[in-house]
């Protein structure tokens, strides 16, 4: 499914990312985890395509297409969703015309016909329960003073409408109380299929209670220097991370 | 004396016997003082405050020719169909400056409801209509109010008893349809008598592409706790000016709510000049202007809080594509005895492009102690930061690009109250920011004319 090949990313000419190399087949969740500033939110930007993120080396090979190929929508269309860490305000916009403008671009490049006003209310009706989210949330404008939480849910309810192939959420589970955690990991563990993967991008073992991962990676200084199954989570969490910054300063990783 | 002026003086003076005058000495007065005012001020240029950026010099050509009278009558429904479903206002049209009717004498209904030509009103009521008439303070004001008072042709008038709501919506449509390079002078006239409402649509179209120079006057008077809502949209070929100077009296707790959307015209001033002139007395001013190639749109707002306790509230919004250009001028003036005045005014620009150009002027003059007031102006591009997420959602560039910019415009629209025509206008803006709209695609004309889109589809 997706195949980052040694991917070096600067930003202003600063490198952030040293040579990441990922590999998540379909049917896989893999989580990221990793310090704070060590480019996790950077390789989310870089597969999402967005401007000032210069790839200077590598690939990121798709279902077979290399995405730096590709425009930001076409990357989208091709069915790659990012949940922002910091999701947009956007007022004026409501999140229905939002999104049936963005599903029917999505159809219309897979040659398929677009959704009447009709199908998508009962679409977008059937996706809202997947995340409980209101139809007071619904009709008002994109983000716009919604809370923490509340922004990090209508991703998800995004995610659940445009169905991708991989879904790269970037610390979706922050900010959420207990109830909006186990929502949001429903609306994920919705998403799983043979023929999708899930990126996680965490801080916290708890959101992997609910969706278990394949695989657990540590990115530091922009670059993936360990992996492992779903207890070095769990070891994260208890150790921290001065061990690894230890052990890679000696060289060892 | 320059060019335009000296042009407007040769046409007067070949034309003044047959300007119309409603059987009244007192008009050819008014139009002989009005004259030599204008003379005397002639077109506003840059040395008079809000004009400094003005165009109309620029503009005014000298080969003008007036309509002395109006074009041999045909029914409405041949002339003129305006197709906005759900909404059926009654028509007061007005072609290449005159009224059309087919009597020449005003319709008064079961309510007492006037409307009708101007001079027909002045013939059949001329001490209501002449103490309105006449400009209070025209030398006060600059050129163009008194080059509208000396070659006014004709114009609507429309008077509302007291205690009376009209329920249906007045729509005035101008219609421009000659070959000629016309120059219109259209005086409208629109009294609510006391706790009176009425809704009045403004639209002004053309279809040729031939030059015209549109300077028109209305003066709205409203009664105490009278309510009107106006709405004013044009849609001109690249060849017109339109001018339209709105004078607005207001007695204590009269409402004035104005949409102002301009969406196309060669050049385009709409100035408002509210009196709010006794206590509680309240306007509100929203616009919006869409312009690109070479357009300018000129924006010109004075709230005059007259009287203590009044409201004022202006949003002006505007997008700017191409070379076109806008100029918003917004003045508040309160006196020393308003006190507890709350008066706001917004401006917001997006600018499209580099050599997309506007200029925001808020003119503050304050006198009073007591007051609540603000301004505030913007100028930028669309949100980057926005625009990469929708199109991370799927949303191609230009897609991302519209929906942002029919938010931005859709603020406006929101505020028309009549849900046919709000639906309209916001389907309007959305097909001119796709570029597609020349012509009011819902006005149709019977010469022929093919629209190249229709909002149907
Ligand atoms: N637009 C930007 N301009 C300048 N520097 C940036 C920009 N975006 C990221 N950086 C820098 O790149 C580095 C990596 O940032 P990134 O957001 O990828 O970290 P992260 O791993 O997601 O951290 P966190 O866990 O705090 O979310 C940081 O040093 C950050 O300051
Ligand atoms: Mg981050």
């Amino acid at each position: 499914m997706l195949k980052i090949e040694d991917l070096h990313v600067s930003i202003k000419d600063r490198e952030i990312l040293k040579g990441v190399n990922l590999e998540v087949k379909a049917g896989e969740v893999h989580a990221i985890m990793g310090p704070n500033g060590t480019g996790k939110s950077t390789l989310a930007s870089a597969i999402a395509g967005k401007s000032g993120y210069e790839v200077t080396q590598g690939n990121i090979w798709f279902k077979g297409k290399n995405l730096l190929d590709l425009s930001i929508e076409d990357r989208a269309r091709e069915g790659v969703f990012i949940g922002f860490q910091y999701p947009v305000e956007i007022p004026g916009v409501s999140i229905a015309n939002f999104m049936r403008t963005a599903l029917n671009e999505v159809r219309k490049y897979r040659g398929l016909d677009p959704l009447n006003g009709a199908q998508f209310l009962k679409l977008m009706a059937e996706k809202q329960k997947v995340v409980e989210l209101t139809d007071k949330l619904s009709t008002r404008s994109v983000n716009e003073g919604f809370s923490g939480g509340e922004k990090k849910r209508n991703e998800i309810f995004q995610m659940a409408l445009l169905d991708p192939y991989l879904a790269v959420l970037d610390e979706t589970d922050s900010g959420l109380d207990i109830d909006a955690l186990r929502i949001v990991a429903n609306g994920i563990n919705h998403l799983r299929g043979a023929d999708k993967s899930i990126i996680v991008i965490t801080h916290y073992q708890r959101l992997l209670d609910y969706i278990v991962p394949d695989v657990v990676h540590v990115l530091f200084d922009g670059k993936i220097v360990m992996s492992g199954p779903k207890e070095l989570a769990l070891e994260l969490e208890k150790r921290g991370y001065d061990w690894i910054k230890e052990e890679y300063e000696q060289g060892k990783l | 004396m320059r060019a335009f002026t000296q042009f407007v003086q040769q046409l007067y003076g070949a034309n003044q016997s047959q300007y119309p005058d409603g059987g009244q000495a007192g008009i050819r007065e008014m139009r002989e003082n009005a004259l030599a005012l204008f003379l005397q001020k002639e077109l506003p240029d840059k040395h008079i405050q809000g004009w400094q950026q003005s165009v109309l010099n620029k503009k005014a050509r000298t080969d003008y020719v007036q309509k002395l009278q109006p074009d041999p009558y045909r029914p409405l429904a041949e002339y003129f169909q305006c197709r906005v479903q759900d909404l059926h206002p009654t028509v007061l049209p007005v072609s290449n400056g005159w009224f059309i009717s087919e009597n020449q004498t005003v319709n008064v209904d079961e309510q007492g409801v006037i409307t009708g030509s101007l001079f027909a009103a002045i013939r059949q009521y001329p001490d209501l209509v002449l103490q309105l008439l006449a400009h209070p303070n025209l030398e006060k004001e600059n050129g163009l109010v008194a080059l509208n008072e000396a070659l006014f042709n004709d114009g609507v008038f429309v008077y509302i008893p007291d205690n009376v709501k009209v329920e249906v919506p007045m729509q005035i449509v101008s219609l421009m349809n000659t070959a000629d390079p016309l120059l219109v002078n259209n005086r409208h006239l629109i009294v609510l008598g006391n706790n009176a409402e009425l809704s009045v649509i403004q639209c002004d179209d053309s279809i040729q592409k031939e030059s015209t120079f549109s300077n028109n006057v209305s003066e709205i008077y409203l009664g105490e706790n009278a309510h009107l809502h106006y709405y004013k949209t044009e849609n001109k070929d690249a060849a017109s000016m339109l001018l339209h100077h709105v004078f607005v009296h207001q007695k204590s707790y009269a409402t004035f709510t104005s949409t102002a959307i301009t969406f196309n015209a060669g050049y385009v001033c709409n100035s408002f000049h509210v009196n709010l002139n006794e206590p509680m007395a309240e306007a509100k001013l929203y616009g919006l202007y869409l312009v690109d190639k070479e357009q300018v749109c000129d924006n010109h707002i004075f709230i005059n809080h007259a009287a203590p306790d009044c409201k004022s509230y202006q949003l002006y919004k505007g997008i700017m594509d191409d070379e076109a250009s806008a100029n918003f001028h917004g003045h508040i003036l309160v006196a020393p005895d308003s006190q507890r005045t709350a008066a706001f005014q917004t401006n917001k620009n997006l600018l499209l492009t580099d050599k997309a150009h506007v200029t925001t002027k808020p003119f503050l003059e304050i006198y009073a102690d007591d007051v609540q007031c603000s301004h505030g102006a913007t100028v930028g591009q669309l949100d980057e930061e926005a625009l990469y997420y929708l199109r991370t959602r799927g949303i191609g560039e230009a897609a991302a690009n519209r929906l942002l910019m029919f938010a931005f415009a859709n603020e406006i629209v929101q505020n028309v109250a009549i849900e046919a025509l709000r639906d309209r206008l916001g389907n309007m803006v959305q097909h001119r920011l796709h570029g597609e709209l020349n012509v009011c695609a819902q006005c149709m004309l019977n010469n022929n004319i093919v629209f190249p889109i229709s909002l149907e589809e």
